[in-house]
């Protein structure tokens, strides 16, 4: 496992093009992804709060809305194609954008090599393309704001016909071509970051760093990549056909006979089931391409902070790699009522409740982790402690999702909505604040204000209850999602009132989230200097510099002589023992 | 571990989750959202739902318990040491493996032997024969209703003969499309017999929909390019409410269809009053 080579060229000097701009090294474009990132998290939330105005107050003119939105919001009332496009790109910006390439892109670049003592990825100019192909297509789903019929607007799952034929809905048209071409770019960035990942961590780990002396943040990010390398080709395939058939007159997924408008389409035999499989072919796996990461992160952080060790590592890691393999098995459970053969659903069912064993395993164990520990409360462990809050009431009710029968009531219900936000989604952001906080000091080189992260943490974590919590009551009463007012159905207008609640809810959490873009911004330049290790852990990248030099290491690599989570051994001095510290040290 | 960790985010979580159970109980109950009135014979699903949802209710109450807990007993002290459990002894092994194998072991029972695999299995295998035929075909934003008539066979269609007057593009010249009754799409209800299998045959003419009648617990997309199926029993009288549930375009939010259920005979006699395809489209 010899990487010396790479040390030869340390000290070359750099420009500010090279350095801050078209860098190679791992740790600049680890912050080029967070910041990205963060700018697309601020785009994605405030998408959330014009659908949230919309459905709390359905139908009333508000007119600062027409000096924002322009055209889509004429008289002050949003119109129900911008409403399309608001949730397509809301669900598109936050999956995509924030919690895959933000949170894999930040964390995988930043803590594999130098959590496994590399001075760099394997390949530094892949990884370097990885990001600007990523911000090509950050670009590419930019400029679909600004085009004459809007943004994409067919679901973040763009099921096909809707999202084939130009006009079944405006943001059918361009909108929808530059969505999968902004993807297919995504697809492109995300493929050339997961080979890195997954090379670096096979070949370049240093001396003493076996498979089973990696931290659990490694081993998380190590199998989201190869989550992302098996899955993802799958929905570039089906992008590049759903280009064809909107532009090439190819009809993969539109079949023949459709009458659109009054208007015949002109295709022929195509099946829009099939896309569904090759999106769900993606879009389950990257469910947890989005969580794994995540967990991971908040593992690490769990036990750095409860001083204790990982409880039961090894089965930690297995059954993080049993989830990665599970949902490459359990797509089907998008589809129960899609019309595809039923008894396809009854297989999925048993797959589905399947992946729910090794989740449990997890969260048993971070429990047991904090359990008897002596936990230190830095916003960065809140924020881990919060992604568990989160995450359970998540995990439980995909129990629901996951039994076909019930899924047919409350398939595509504001139950489902409110069951991704807390599995995935807000567990995810959860997972990538507490991984900020936690590795800024390293990042930077400064220390974020803990008050203010403390504060932040528990207005979003409240917020994210009161906002999302109602919702599994509107769905189990039968509110069905994407509905742009709920004003229309007896069994949807009882809930008017609370929508409203919702929306103050989203409000005041939203604007949370300006104490952290302050505290995160203002700590970068003024924060107190950070020490190499403000945490007392043990992994790698604690033990070189705050930040760490260009190469990471001095002149020598680091060499691993222990696991990652020696915290609190009995009859050692302190309550930590790095992974550099040599065995005979200890022994008495 | 230097300064001690102050009580309060431990007092926090303990109190922002024994509140916000009480809370939620409270309006929940004070306001009846719960599953809307099951009006067909798929009580099955309740039974399942409300099985899981003590299950997962106990077990979100222990596990946010438990959490606030631990962070209340145990933030730290920099005269104590956290207790040291050595890694990856086989008991430990055990212990994590055993919630992990009781948790499915308790779903998979609620999920699959109360009922739910046979319920699956009824709902898609063999429709009864003496059942209610309804078409139901839709299109951007409104559901076209079409029943077979006194033969209770479906004429064919042809995406040819799709025009205003003929919106599903009948194909007249088929004996067995003569006595079909159909309603253009917002012109129509959809008019069910009580206590009789009543079979939907769902298609749409543009994009996906999916017809989900809430209180009957049925939902089934419809598919370009293909007829799915679905069929229930209607066990109460009454007026209710179809909706679509599958993203379809910009009026998908008021694409509804209203169900009246009515006795058998009342609802024959309503078809007999009604005109033929054969008078509508020559």
């Amino acid at each position: 496992m010899s990487v010396e080579h790479a040390a030869v060229e340390v000290h070359h000097k750099e420009s500010f093009l090279t350095k801050y701009i078209f860098s190679t090294d791992h740790k600049t474009i680890a912050r080029q992804y967070l910041i990205t990132g963060i700018i697309w998290g601020v785009i994605g939330m405030i998408l959330s709060w014009f659908m949230r105005l919309q459905l709390a107050y359905p139908n009333q003119p508000m007119p600062f809305l027409e000096k924002i939105l322009g055209r889509w919001a004429e008289g002050g009332i949003l119109k129900p194609e911008f409403y399309v496009a608001l949730i397509t790109m809301h669900g598109t910006i936050m999956v995509f954008f924030l919690l895959t390439a933000g949170l894999s892109g930040t964390f995988s670049n930043y803590l594999i090599p130098l959590q496994i003592g590399a001075r760099d990825m394997a390949f530094p100019v892949l990884n370097m393309l990885s990001y600007w192909v990523f911000f090509a297509a950050s670009v590419v789903m930019l400029i679909s704001f600004f085009v004459q019929t809007g943004p994409a607007g067919a679901g973040w799952t763009m099921y096909p016909p809707l999202s084939a034929i130009k006009s079944a809905i405006p943001g059918a048209d361009v909108g929808a071509t530059l969505w999968l071409i902004s993807m297919g770019l995504f697809i492109v960035s995300s493929l050339l970051g997961a080979l890195n990942y997954i090379t670096t961590t096979l070949n370049y780990r240093t001396k003493g760093m076996s498979m089973w002396r990696l931290p659990i943040t490694v081993w998380g990010m190590f199998v989201t990549a190869i989550l992302g390398l098996l899955s993802f080709p799958v929905l570039l395939a089906g992008a590049v056909m759903l280009i064809f058939d909107r532009e090439f007159g190819t009809s993969f997924f539109v079949p023949g006979g459709l009458v659109v408008g009054g208007q015949p389409v002109p295709h022929e035999g195509g099946n829009p089931i099939l896309w569904q499989h090759l999106f769900w072919f993606l879009g389950h796996p990257e469910v947890y391409i989005v969580l794994l990461p995540a967990v991971s992160l908040v593992g690490e952080i769990l036990a750095t902070n409860a001083r204790k060790p990982l409880f039961a590592y090894k089965v930690s890691v297995g059954a993080l790699i049993g989830i990665g393999a599970l949902s490459m098995i359990v797509w089907g459970h998008h589809m129960y009522v899609s019309g595809m053969n039923p008894i396809l659903g009854e297989v999925f069912v048993i797959t589905t409740l399947a992946i729910s064993f090794p989740t449990a395993i997890l969260i048993f164990n971070y429990l047991v982790t904090i359990w008897r520990g002596n936990l230190r409360l830095t916003p960065g462990m809140l924020f881990a402690l919060g992604f568990l809050g989160l995450f359970i009431p998540g995990a439980l009710t995909g129990a629901f999702l996951a039994t076909a029968p019930v899924d047919i009531q409350l398939h595509d219900t504001y139950f489902v909505v409110a069951h991704f936000h807390f599995t995935m989604a807000t567990a995810a952001a959860f997972g990538m604040f507490a991984g900020v906080y936690h590795w800024f000091p390293k990042m930077f080189g400064r220390m974020m204000n803990d008050k203010l992260g403390k504060i932040h943490f528990w207005g979003t974590f409240i917020g994210v209850y009161l906002i999302f919590f109602p919702m599994f009551f509107q769905g189990i009463a039968g509110v069905p999602r994407r509905y742009y007012s709920f004003t229309e159905y007896n069994f949807t207008s009882q809930f008017v009132g609370l929508n409203k609640f919702i929306t103050i809810a989203a409000f005041v959490a939203g604007a949370t989230q300006l104490i952290f873009l302050f505290n995160f911004f203002w700590s970068m330049f003024k924060g107190p200097k950070a020490d190499k290790n403000p945490w007392k852990a043990n992994t790698l990248e604690w033990q070189t510099d705050s930040p760490p030099p260009h190469g990471n290491w001095g002149p020598e690599l680091p060499v691993v002589y222990r696991g990652p989570y020696e915290y609190s051994v009995p009859g050692a001095e302190e309550d930590y023992i790095p992974q550099t510290v040599p065995i005979k040290v200890e022994a008495k | 571990m230097s300064e001690k960790q102050s009580k309060f985010h431990g007092l926090l979580f303990l109190f922002f989750f024994i509140t916000g159970m009480i809370l939620s109980v409270w309006v929940v109950l004070r306001n009846g959202w719960w599953l809307p009135e099951l009006a067909s014979d798929r009580e099955t699903i309740d039974k399942i739902f409300v099985t899981i949802f003590i299950i997962a209710g106990i077990l979100f109450i222990l596990s946010e318990l438990s959490l606030s807990f631990f962070v209340l007993k145990y933030s730290g002290d920099p005269n104590r040491r956290a207790f040291y459990l050595p890694g990856n002894t086989k008991k430990e092994i055990l212990w994590s493996i055993l919630p992990g194998t009781l948790v499915v072991i308790i779903l998979e029972i609620s999920a699959e032997f109360l009922g739910g695999a046979s319920l699956w299995g009824r709902i898609y295998g063999e429709v009864p024969k003496d059942a209610f035929l309804v078409e139901i075909t839709g299109e951007q934003f409104a559901w076209n209703v079409r029943y077979p008539g006194p033969d209770g066979k479906f004429g064919k269609t042809d995406p040819k003969l799709i025009s205003t007057d003929n919106p599903l593009g009948i194909d007249i010249s088929d004996e067995a499309a003569k006595d079909d009754i159909v309603f253009p799409a917002g012109q129509g209800i959809l008019y069910l017999p009580l206590n009789r299998p009543v079979v939907f045959l769902i298609r749409s003419k543009d994009v996906i929909h999916s017809p989900y009648l809430p209180n009957f617990r049925v939902k089934q997309d419809a598919v370009p390019g293909m007829t799915t199926r679905t069929w229930f029993v209607p066990k109460k009288e009454g007026e209710f409410e179809l909706a679509c549930a599958e993203l379809c375009g910009l009026g998908h939010y008021r694409m509804k269809l209203p169900v009246v259920v009515e006795p058998a005979e009342k609802v024959e006699e309503w078809l007999r009053e009604q005109t033929p395809a054969a008078d509508l489209y020559y």
